[in-house]
């Protein structure tokens, strides 16, 4: 199993050659790449970035995910980070196994829940002006939507000082006089 | 119990009663342009959890994205509800978004 983050250019050719083997009838290829546009604007460039460690670390659980899941033989899931310029390989996913069935879905099923999971973000640059690209939601066994209620209590029940301010409905908290807060202003 | 947090810039005010660990806080992605740094030491309460220190975050700033982060514990995704432990790494995630620009999941 090959499972890389790299700040190279991704050598895809090599990568699917070495994933083959006698074993295998169907090798499936997914090379995702950058396209020249976004919504309707013109792309000049991606910036990738990641929590490089623990971003590894997943791509390594969901190769070791997809063997067992869908039987295939071997996979290789290798993602670029940096500047990437249009029409290079930001993330190459390559599935060997016996049936194709088995290929297709495992390479479907990991650039899925790579995109989903994984923690690497992209700046998007173009001709005016440059934005993080919204990702998706997180699954939710990952993501926290109730993060904000579950701070109105303390884990023993006991009610949070009203002075936090936590404000869920706004989303907003209040800043006045907020004491969890050491030091600012004293 | 005390729910007080320090940013790192004064350790002033502290309550006897409480007792206090350092984490590591880590943003990415456009919490990075959000918090204005990519990451800081917070002195936090003994016994707080990831969703007090969430909290804590929205009071410092206002934005929209902390209705869809995620936070990993020493690089793995923890819960709401999880206690957080002197030296722990804890990273506030943004929603994701690797991978490529036109590989969308149906």
């Amino acid at each position: 199993m090959r499972v890389e983050i790299t700040d190279a250019v991704i050598p895809v050719a090599e990568i699917v050659a070495e994933t083959k083997a006698g074993a295998d009838g169907a090798v499936c290829v997914f090379d995702g790449i950058v396209r020249d546009n976004s919504r309707g604007r013109k792309t000049l460039h991606l910036d990738y970035e990641a929590y490089r460690e623990m971003a590894l670390e997943q791509m390594r659980g969901l190769a070791a995910e997809a063997v067992t899941r869908f039987g295939v033989r071997d996979v290789a899931v290798v993602h670029r980070l940096g500047r990437l310029y249009v029409g290079e390989t930001s993330v190459l996913i390559v599935v060997a196994s016996a049936h194709r069935g088995a290929a297709f879905d495992a390479c479907r099923w990991l650039i899925d829940t790579l995109k989903k999971t994984v923690p690497i973000w992209k700046k998007e640059q173009f001709v005016d002006g440059a934005v993080w690209a919204d990702g998706e939601a997180f699954p939710s066994d990952i993501g926290l939507p109730g993060a904000s209620e579950a701070s109105a209590q303390s884990a023993d029940g006991e009610a949070f000082p009203s002075a936090l301010g936590l404000s869920e409905e706004s989303g907003r908290a209040s800043h006045d006089g907020a004491p969890g807060f050491v030091g600012g202003g004293e | 119990m005390a729910y007080l947090f320090s940013g790192g810039w004064s350790q002033r005010g502290r309550l006897a009663y409480s007792v206090w660990m350092r984490v590591r806080v880590l943003y990415f992605g456009v919490l990075k342009d959000v918090m204005g740094q990519s990451g800081t030491v917070m002195e936090v309460a003994e016994g707080a959890s990831v969703a007090e220190l969430l909290a804590v975050h929205r009071g410092l700033v206002a934005a929209s994205v902390w209705e869809s982060v995620a936070v990993a514990v020493n690089q793995e995704y923890a819960r709401a509800g999880d206690v957080l432990k002197d030296g722990d790494e804890v990273a506030l995630l943004p929603p994701v978004s690797g991978g490529c620009e036109d590989c969308d999941a149906s």
